[in-house]
């Protein structure tokens, strides 16, 4: 079973970063302190220049990183420290440019070098797997899949294809945060859970711990993402607190519906 | 790989988010469906003879043909079309597709803005409604566009993110198809994209070359030496092209933007200053940095400030099928002044990196005939060509 499976024991919290949002030094502190509030899985973003799946938030904190100097050299070095220390998985989420400019076979080598356990692509459809999969597969690194609102039909097929874990897509549209959540999240996971025991969490637009505890009941889990960059964005350098604040806020209501 | 769906040799494919997927498939759907229709057929001629203007001439450029002392250069005058460029072509077919389907909403990116007013038009048309994308910068470059659209009833929605020109306001419009897909068609603008889009913009834009066919066959008897075409996208030059593909004695060149030079950073010349990416949808050529970041591309010309290039050109390169060529900014505009004194005939800015080529080449093609495709107008320049000639005009 792979790190990222074990990582769902219970239901499980995945906060999103921007690696190198505002700098990287700042990013490797911040890991540490997501680990500490209760993370189950760190999503790490490298950052990308045109973004098409973010919305305003995070496609800031792109900005602000690639302002910074980030690279993708730069992040391996850091995900190497960190694993040395970090227990819980680390999955990177980037867009299919940024590994296929690398090489994505060396890109998956540095991956599996430096303790990275998942890859998600937005911009990658089960169509376009084979592009990247069979690296995956060499270095055993998980390929996270995506299902959205719209899959219908494709649910099943995407699933049974699934590793590590199913990124469900709550809402139409960009990432972002929203005061509600209309997707019936429910009658997708039946389907998922139909053709395979692959844990989902649901992502886009969880703002508050009250929707990431209702989203990660009808799944596994829930992934924040554009709620956490807002405050990195608002605090800069000294952000770590505050993110640590809301994380553990956030993890404590995802727990709190596993028996203690 | 090459039997994959979508691709033209390795080039193309759909790299989009999930969200999307079922949209990009029922287009298709719909496409093969009625690609096949005599009746949609007969629908969209009737519009493209009636409505834009078709077919549209090929004139022999004679002046410029003895001026130069070489070839013989036809130009094929899409700048005469309904709303002065090729774009419309493209519109047309998509519009009359998109209602067909079902959908009340068109959205769009727009570079030059040719092909968001090209959208407003056929939505004013068909009675759509209508939104276009267009870089907050373009919108700066191109403020008789703006205007334009607004006034056949579009948004105008200027997209700030990124460097603020075309490829921001492709993946603004993305964006916006992600989050409001029932009701709309992303009606693209360029041979570019995720998979069907490539091939649907090819077809219709192909009326271009079957035209340039029996023109030519009908003034001189035989079939041009040389057909020349600007590329951003790639969408005029890919329909100048397409029916001469199989015809491997008439070289297709392609024109790209080299900006203030390839050797510099201010370029759009995809082909001589890119390499092999993964992005809008599409595997093909596209400029960027070391760690794939997209590069921030300049050219004079709004229509061709893009950092990638349509799949289908990606492949005809590496087969060498076509040849690209970089165009300088200061080259174009040469070319513009020189069209316009020439003939009297004012070029679109982008269709001016076409015309340069051929004015260097010309005169070394005696006894061949080039057509040049002049796939639009070139009122919408004339102030930022006075600006780069320092002079600044108001109205």
């Amino acid at each position: 079973m792979s790190r990222i499976r074990q990582a769902f024991h219970g239901h499980a919290l995945i906060p999103f970063i921007t690696c190198g949002d505002p700098d990287l030094e700042t990013t490797e502190l911040l890991v540490r302190k997501l680990a500490e509030a209760g993370a189950d899985l760190i999503e790490l973003g490298i950052p990308f220049s045109d973004p098409t799946a973010e919305g305003p938030v995070i496609m800031s904190a792109s900005e602000r990183a690639l302002k910074a100097g980030t690279t993708t050299d730069r992040i391996f070095e850091m995900t190497e420290r960190l694993s040395r220390e970090i227990q819980i998985p680390l999955v990177f989420m980037t867009y299919a440019n940024v590994v296929y400019s690398y090489d994505s076979d060396r890109f998956l080598k540095r991956c599996a070098e430096t303790g990275i356990d998942g890859l998600i692509l937005p911009d990658v459809p089960y169509e376009e797997m084979e592009e990247f999969a069979p690296y995956c597969k060499k270095y055993g690194v998980d390929f996270i899949r995506m299902i959205a609102p719209t899959s219908e039909h494709r649910i099943s097929m995407i699933a049974e294809a699934a590793e590590g874990f199913i990124y469900i897509v709550s809402s139409l549209g960009v990432t972002g945060m929203r005061s509600s959540i209309q997707t019936d999240i429910r009658p997708m996971t039946e389907v998922i859970r139909s053709v395979t025991d692959v844990p989902c969490a649901v992502g886009f637009g969880i703002s508050d711990a009250k929707q990431a505890k209702a989203m990660a009941s009808v799944s596994d889990g829930a992934i924040v993402g554009s709620a956490i960059v807002r405050l990195i964005g608002q605090y800069g350098k000294d952000c770590p607190e505050p993110v640590y604040e809301f994380v553990k806020e956030l993890a404590d209501a995802v727990h709190s519906l596993d028996p203690s | 790989m090459s039997e994959r769906k979508g691709r033209f040799g390795e080039f193309g494919g759909q790299y989009i988010p999930e969200t999307l997927m079922n949209a990009v498939i029922e287009l298709d759907e719909a496409y093969q469906k009625y690609r096949q229709d005599p009746e949609f057929n007969a629908e969209l001629t009737d519009l493209f003879n009636q409505y834009a203007g078709r077919p549209s001439m090929l004139y022999y450029a004679g002046r410029m043909s003895r001026d130069l002392g070489g070839a013989d250069i036809y130009l094929k005058r899409e700048d005469l079309n309904h709303t002065g460029a090729h774009k419309i072509n493209n519109v047309l077919g998509q519009a009359l597709l998109a209602k067909k389907m079902g959908k009340t909403r068109l959205i769009a990116e727009t570079g030059a803005g040719q092909h968001g007013v090209a959208t407003a038009t056929a939505a004013a048309l068909f009675g759509m409604e209508c939104v276009v994308f267009m870089g907050e910068e373009d919108t700066r470059r191109q403020a008789l566009n703006v205007y334009k659209m607004k006034l056949l009833g579009a948004d105008v929605i200027p997209v700030k993110t990124g460097t603020g020109t075309l490829k921001d306001a492709v993946s603004q419009a993305f964006r916006e198809w992600t989050a409001r897909i029932s009701d709309t068609h992303y009606c693209l603008g360029s041979v570019m994209g995720p998979h069907p889009f490539p091939t649907i913009v090819r077809d219709f834009q192909a009326v271009i070359s079957k035209e340039i066919r029996e023109q030519m066959l009908e003034k001189t008897g035989r079939l041009p030496d040389a057909v020349i075409a600007c590329v951003g996208g790639g969408s005029n030059a890919i329909g100048a092209f397409y029916h001469f593909i199989p015809d491997k004695e008439v070289r297709l060149i392609g024109c790209e933007a080299a900006g203030r030079g390839i050797d510099t950073a201010e370029t759009a010349a995809t082909i001589a200053a890119g390499r092999m990416g993964i992005f809008h949808g599409m595997k093909s050529y596209f400029c960027q940095d070391e760690f794939g970041q997209i590069a921030p591309v300049y050219s004079i010309s709004a229509g061709l400030d893009y950092p990638g290039i349509g799949p289908e050109h990606a492949w005809l390169h590496q087969t060498g099928r076509a040849e690209y060529a970089a165009v300088t900014d200061e080259e174009a505009v040469q070319a513009f002044e020189y069209l316009s004194r020439m003939e009297g005939i004012i070029p679109a800015i982008e269709s001016a990196h076409a015309l340069a080529y051929a004015i260097k080449a010309a005169p070394a093609m005696k006894g061949q005939n080039i057509v040049v495709n002049l796939s639009g107008r070139g009122d919408k320049d004339c102030v930022s060509v006075a600006r780069y000639r320092g002079e600044e005009l108001s109205e």
